[in-house]
């Protein structure tokens, strides 16, 4: 089941109009993709801890989501380093360790961090039916955002069926092998998930219609700019600024 | 149509002629079906699978095109999917399976839809949306989560969902389907105490008894009086609770 953990919450970070997330975190995640200096990175970071921290989230899960993105960072770790050309740092027998190599690990492990943790902090703490509304305000097509919830909807329907396919094989005795007879199973389980789910999005759109649906999402969140607002947004642009001059002064 | 004469009842549906039949199929579901459908009516739909009852609740709210035929509706003619736009703010339709009704991560934000879409504004909506929870018992319900509700509660959210847009028809297909007892007597204690006109399907006795002054059932594509059962609703008429 997919969850959203992080929109409910109470923290000041929460209540930040969501328009203004949107707009810093895409901005920021720009200035720590194309910055390249230690000290940016390590701002960067530092602020996205901070963010996650005032956000209140449960740590554990923030842990558990990056430790999905650590598999690819350890893999750039194994490769990298021993493959870039330049000062060596390490030498054992033929194999030697660069110093660009690393540098290079250790910023993209840097700049990730700071990325996730910041859209963990800004992003995921709105709920997906508000970041459609929000991205839809700011001027992204209707048909865009719609594509983006439906397939959110899509992905939860599709994995509810396809629990249901699996324990209904697993029921009848089914044990996956490496033999044709599995993979035959896989394959009819798949169609049949690509059958039943786009039957059941038809039946969704329908009911959705029936309720006067007409392509737009309304959703219960204020947008209404308080006060604070105006504050958050002088403070992330402040933070923007010191950021990019941090890398090129 | 309705067991006593009464003089303000219009007719609020009526079809004529209709003839449907699935692509790919090459038999009428719907074939020259008639059916007029006045206010206050409270009818009750039982006939087999397959007897295009589910069909003739998505005609008339435009879901589906019938291939020949008159839809009237509050005494409008309506053709295109513009003129069912009115439809569906007046008509309510609970779908056979609830968790196709309800898409949205809360309750709340589910029952609000409707309003929303209306145009209400958000303090409006959830206000609807609230009231509407209160009337069918569900206080307190509105941050829970609407895939985690068990299928009794998911069958009354969903009918919330309906009821928030305050429509003047409800079409009930199968509302207690695979429930236990319990809910379903919940159930039709609920609908009993609506004051509205409805068309419902079911297959279960107890429903169609306590809740339709009438019996219908469909055989050939058609719909008309079903006689015995008729009979029995007669004898103990409904009365509406206030």
């Amino acid at each position: 089941m997919i969850k959203e953990p992080f929109a409910i919450g109470n923290s000041w970070i929460h209540k930040i109009d969501p328009r203004v997330k949107v707009i810093f975190a895409t901005i920021y995640a720009y200035v720590i993709a194309l910055s390249n200096r230690f000290p940016v990175l390590l701002t960067a970071l530092l602020i996205s801890i901070l963010l996650v921290w005032f956000a209140h989230l449960d740590l554990r899960e923030v842990i558990g989501r990056l430790a999905v993105v650590f598999l690819f960072l350890l893999l750039i770790w194994v490769i990298l380093p021993f493959t870039f050309e330049g000062e060596t740092l390490y030498q054992f027998r033929q194999i030697k360790i660069t110093l660009p190599g690393v540098a290079f690990s250790a910023r993209i492990t840097l700049k990730t961090m700071a990325i996730l943790l910041s859209f963990m902090a800004l992003i995921s703490t709105m709920t997906i039916a508000t970041l459609g509304n929000t991205l839809n305000s700011l001027g992204l097509s209707n048909k865009l955002v719609l594509l983006f919830l439906m397939t959110y909807r899509y992905i939860f329907v599709i994995e509810e069926e396809y629990r249901r396919l699996r324990t209904a094989v697993k029921l009848r005795g089914f044990r996956p092998g490496t033999n044709i007879h599995s993979y035959k199973t896989f394959a009819y389980i798949i169609g049949m998930l690509f059958v039943r789910a786009s039957i059941r999005a038809e039946r969704v759109h329908q009911a959705m219609r029936c309720r006067g649906f007409r392509g737009k999402f309304y959703t219960l969140n204020d947008f209404s700019s308080a006060g604070q607002d105006r504050l958050f947004s002088v403070l992330f642009t402040s933070i923007t600024i010191g950021l990019i001059m941090l890398e090129y002064y | 149509m309705t067991n006593n004469n009464n003089n303000e009842k219009q007719i609020r549906i009526n079809l004529a002629g209709i003839f449907f039949k699935y692509p790919g199929s090459n038999k009428h579901v719907l074939d020259d079906l008639h059916l007029h459908f006045h206010s206050g009516d409270r009818i009750g739909i039982m006939a087999p699978n397959g007897s295009g009852k589910t069909t003739l609740l998505h005609i008339i709210m435009g879901i589906l095109k019938p291939d020949a035929g008159i839809i009237e509706i509050f005494g409008k003619p309506v053709r295109k999917d513009k003129d069912f736009e009115d439809v569906r703010r007046k008509i309510g339709l609970l779908f056979q399976d609830a968790d196709d009704q309800l898409f949205s991560p809360t309750v709340l934000e589910d029952v609000a839809f409707g309003p929303l879409n209306l145009g209400k504004s958000r303090d409006q909506a959830k206000k609807i949306a609230l009231e509407t929870l209160e009337e069918l018992g569900l206080s307190g319900f509105e941050n829970r989560i609407t895939y985690m509700l068990s299928g009794g509660e998911k069958r009354l959210v969903a009918l919330a969902t309906v009821l928030s847009m305050k429509p003047e028809i409800l079409l009930l297909d199968e509302p207690g389907a695979g429930l236990d007892e319990k809910t379903k007597s919940r159930l039709i204690d609920v609908l009993s105490k609506i004051d509205l006109s409805y068309i419902l399907i079911s297959h279960d006795n107890n429903f169609l008894f306590e809740l339709s002054d009438s019996i219908y059932t469909m055989k050939n594509g058609k719909i008309f009086p079903c006689e015995k059962t008729h009979q029995h609703v007669h004898s103990h008429p409904h009365i509406s609770h206030e």
